[in-house]
């Protein structure tokens, strides 16, 4: 029967056709090699509010254009999502903390180069409580946090500082951070860790919250960087060049109070001028490249990414492959290694922020 | 021969049904190999092996800390919100269906509402949600139900309005009263179409759950899954996922043993 044998060829068409586009959708990672188009994703997040401005005021691509290639910034809106993005080979790039970067593209295998280190939170992500006095109020009740992000790390970190560790709460709820405001506004709600603008909200809008504890009592360990997969940065150092010149000459615009470049940022992350002049108060920009390069290369720098990894460890974040809180080797400008020198998966290079600072972009 | 009256025979309908499926874990093997093959610790796409042996972990393996099976905390947690949302809807449809459907008053009361009502999109209402019902199990319970209870009672009121006016004239004139009337000629014309309404908003129902823990949680199925998202624990999701698609399977496939034995007349429409 002629019909049922074009059945089954249509069969077969379709299910090679199928798994085509199944195969397509799921396409390998960026290969390392040189290459001209390049694509950077960001989140909304004081400290990387100008990665929007840089593609909006055409910066990006005077850069771009100086060293012959093509950078896109894309915007996600969901932070972590940008992270898994790129680690699974869809970005060249993407804004990301020191802690993220270690458990989620490095935990994943995906070598990684600190290309940019553009600030460190101090005082931007807040324990905030209804009328407690200390953080040793905390023992025994429910706190509400994004779990597992860099609140997590403020809030172990705090309960360190009053000998009490995460086993003393009552629970540790996971809140989603689009929520945390409507969250607090509810009875059963004690405690939040969140970060700004969410900080302030809170604080502006409840008369009994209470920062018990802060990020700038731990200066320099939560890191705001642009981290670029390491491959295609050796591969094609004029990415590097390229996006290093253009951030810190809207660094330079931001030193300056170039009020056209700070409203623009402050609208686009859904504030107005002074509202984000506060929120960088309690962010230590590193408009100078020089202090980039200085706090990569500080000595306390590994002593605090190995705390880190074991936060992560300790919590489980490094995946079940990982035997331990080494598992992941952390790269350091002078070439000091932290974690498995067999396994370095994270680097942090000053390069081409030194570039900058030298003036030789 | 025309195509509509072509049938497979038994056992190469059986293989038929077969190759979607196989088709599917093909490509995601080769998929998963080629990624694999240029990052052997890449998380995106993790090997089947891989999975098999992170599902063996997640079902028997207590967790360091708790010293409980997280999986089956999980699982309890999420069925216990799913089947409350679930029989709570099903219950209020129900009452408001008949109401609706049979009485006029009620019809000239509430169908407008029920209408409007049904075409709100539940999660955009979630801030209000959390501080009116707090941020318990409460809140994910009433999410489920304000989410599928509209369109279940629309149906239903137009199940009970398509019985034929003849069946109620004859029953009044047997000297039924409206409430005899709901609960012998009504109900049992509605109750199948009731269990298959519960079968059609399962699948609602379940993404209600998951955005319901996805926001404010400590257990449960949605919530490991936004959390280990946070890792990018891919073989973790995607047990959870088949878990999931399993559990709705089951849950679907009883509902309809049950509608078949209860209603056996009902068999064609099911």
């Amino acid at each position: 029967m002629t019909t049922g044998n074009d059945m089954q060829r249509k069969q077969k068409l379709l299910a090679t056709a199928l798994s085509v586009g199944v195969l397509s959708a799921f396409a390998a990672p960026l290969a390392a090699q040189e290459k001209t188009e390049f694509r950077l994703a960001w989140s909304i997040y004081v400290g990387w509010m100008p990665w929007g401005y840089l593609e909006d005021s055409g910066i990006m691509d005077k850069w771009a254009d100086k060293y012959g290639i093509d950078v896109e910034i894309v915007q996600f809106n969901d932070y972590v999502e940008s992270i898994n993005q790129y680690t699974a080979g869809a970005f060249d790039g993407v804004s990301a903390t020191n802690m993220d970067t270690l458990s989620i593209p490095s935990g994943g295998g995906v070598d990684t180069t600190a290309l940019i280190v553009g600030d460190y939170s101090n005082g931007n992500d807040a324990v905030i409580a209804k009328g407690a006095e200390s953080l040793a109020d905390l023992k025994g009740k429910p706190v509400n946090l994004v779990e597992l992000s860099v609140s997590h790390y403020l809030l172990a970190r705090g309960l360190d500082t009053v000998g009490l560790e995460e086993a003393d709460l009552a629970s540790v709820i996971n809140t989603s951070d689009a929520d945390m405001i409507a969250a607090y506004a509810t009875p059963d709600v004690e405690a939040v860790v969140t970060w700004n603008p969410l900080v302030s909200e809170i604080l502006g809008t409840s008369s009994d919250a209470v920062t018990l504890f802060d990020s700038s009592k731990i200066p320099g360990e939560i890191l705001d960087l642009m981290v670029v997969n390491t491959e295609v940065l050796e591969a094609n150092p004029n990415f590097g060049k390229a996006v290093a010149g253009a951030w810190y000459e809207v660094m330079g615009l931001m030193a300056a109070g170039d009020e056209a470049a700070l409203t623009a940022m402050a609208e686009a992350s859904g504030t107005d001028l002074a509202g984000y002049k506060a929120q960088m108060a309690a962010t230590e920009m590193f408009f100078d490249p020089a202090a980039a390069v200085a706090q990569a290369s500080s000595d306390a720098l590994p002593t605090t990414m190995t705390g880190v990894a074991e936060f992560l460890f300790d919590k489980g974040i490094l995946g079940e492959g990982a035997p331990s809180a080494d598992f992941v080797g952390i790269a350091y400008p002078d070439g000091t290694v932290t974690g498995d020198v067999g396994n370095v998966k994270f680097r942090f290079d000053t390069t081409y922020m030194q570039m900058a600072a030298d003036g030789a972009l | 021969m025309r195509l509509i009256n072509m049938r497979p025979a038994r056992p190469g309908a059986v293989l038929l049904a077969a190759v979607p499926f196989v088709v599917l874990l093909v490509a995601y093997s080769i998929a998963s190999d080629m990624r694999l093959a240029a990052n052997p610790q890449d998380k995106l796409l993790p090997a089947p092996a891989t999975i098999a042996e992170t599902a063996q972990r997640l079902f028997t393996v207590p967790d360091k800390r708790s010293k409980e099976i997280l999986l089956w905390q999980d699982t309890a947690a999420s069925l216990a919100r799913l089947l409350g949302g679930v029989g709570i809807s099903a219950a209020l449809s129900l009452i408001f269906g008949l109401a609706i459907g049979l009485l006029p008053y009620a019809r000239a009361t509430l169908s407008r509402f029920v209408a409007v009502l049904s075409m709100v999109p539940p999660l955009a209402l979630l801030p209000i949600l959390f501080i009116v019902f707090g941020l318990g199990e409460l809140s994910k319970v009433v999410l489920i139900v304000i989410g599928i209870t509209p369109f279940m009672t629309r149906d239903l009121a137009q199940r009970v309005m398509d019985i034929p006016k003849e069946q109620i004239v004859k029953a009044q004139t047997l000297g039924a009263s409206s409430w005899v009337i709901a609960a012998r000629v009504a109900l049992p014309q509605v109750l199948p179409r009731l269990i298959s309404n519960v079968r059609l908003s399962l699948g609602s129902a379940w993404l209600f759950l998951i955005a319901a823990e996805a926001v404010a949680s400590n257990v449960g199925l949605g919530y490991r899954i936004f959390l280990v998202r946070r890792y990018l624990a891919m073989d973790v999701i995607l047990t959870y996922v088949i878990w999931i698609t399993l559990l709705a399977f089951v849950i679907d496939w009883l509902l309809k043993t049950v509608s078949r034995r209860a209603f056996p007349w009902m068999e064609a429409g099911l």
